[in-house]
């Protein structure tokens, strides 16, 4: 069969090729920005999906994130020489805390139970581009 | 051509419809949960159709007055500079692909979409300053891809079925 809904073979072939070759750009492209991302400047942090802080890297602190009805369930956020970990938290399981302590963009560490997510941003934001046309 | 009117009339009717599909994206767009600028691109529909069965020219023409209005009508100057850049680059990419004849309607739809995706970013990374945007477009090509087979998909069945009788 030659045509098939008005599409020639050829040009099949040719739309699957360019496909393919925009994906494996796509992929180069996000290999290239994960392997050279660059320490970010700010830690924002979300408890069930709710923004409950925004700190600055470059500022030492330490910041108890008490959550749960009563506020006894606690993640004591650490920040310094540019880094930030969890010290110590009430979860049971501590994952959190034992994540090594993150700096670079994009990098976070969560607490599953107490639904927090702590992550690395730079505070520079884009405004989303063009939701009209 | 046979006759002025008669064109005229049409591509009021494709500018119309475009800005209709403009409006329907619109709508059902907080039903998908998404990163912000991800769009279907439905208005590419028409501009493909235009462009296999009319040629560069009124593809071009109802594409930018479809900028022009939808931004006027539902954004604003950002907007707007957003969408010329995302158009101008999509529209350049598709009529280069139309003339070469490489691809079908589906291929030439689906590069358009993802130089939509180019073009806006680019732009916000000059307006922005910022680089931080290239984490976007990897996410934006593969959305783009996927959006251009599907509005290529109609686009290339209206080039098929619209019966060649209506002459415009």
């Amino acid at each position: 069969m030659k045509e098939r809904n008005g599409i020639s073979k050829v040009h099949l072939r040719n739309d699957v090729v360019m496909i393919i070759l925009l994906l494996v750009l796509a992929g180069a492209g996000a290999l290239y920005l994960f392997a050279f991302r660059g320490s970010g400047d700010t830690v924002n942090v979300t408890v069930d999906g709710e923004l409950y802080g925004v700190y600055a890297l470059s500022e030492p602190r330490v910041e108890e994130i008490r959550t749960g009805e009563d506020g006894s369930r606690l993640n004591r956020l650490v920040i310094r020489d540019g880094k930030a970990y969890v010290e110590s938290a009430s979860c049971p399981d501590g994952i959190c805390a034992a994540h090594r302590p993150v700096f670079r963009r994009g990098e976070s560490i969560v607490c599953l139970p107490h639904r927090v997510v702590i992550t690395v941003v730079t505070e520079q934001r884009a405004d989303s581009p063009d939701i009209v046309a | 051509m046979k006759n002025r009117s008669q064109t005229v009339a049409f591509l009021g009717l494709c500018t119309a419809l475009a800005l209709i599909l403009a409006y329907v994206e619109l709508l059902i767009q907080p039903l998908i949960p998404s990163i912000p600028g991800i769009k279907m691109g439905l208005p590419n529909i028409i501009i493909i159709f235009l462009l296999y069965r009319r040629g560069a020219a009124s593809a071009a023409g109802v594409s930018l007055l479809r900028v022009l209005l939808v931004s006027m009508l539902f954004g604003n100057a950002m907007a707007l500079i957003y969408s010329l850049a995302g158009g101008a680059l999509s529209l350049l990419v598709m009529l280069l692909l139309r003339r070469l004849n490489w691809l079908s309607p589906v291929g030439v739809s689906v590069a358009g979409g993802v130089a939509h995706n180019v073009g806006q970013i680019l732009t916000a990374m000059l307006l922005l300053e910022t680089a931080e945007l290239g984490y976007y477009l990897v996410v934006l090509t593969v959305t783009g891809i996927i959006a251009g087979v599907l509005v290529g998909l109609c686009g290339s069945l209206l080039v098929k079925h619209v019966p060649s009788k209506l002459r415009f």
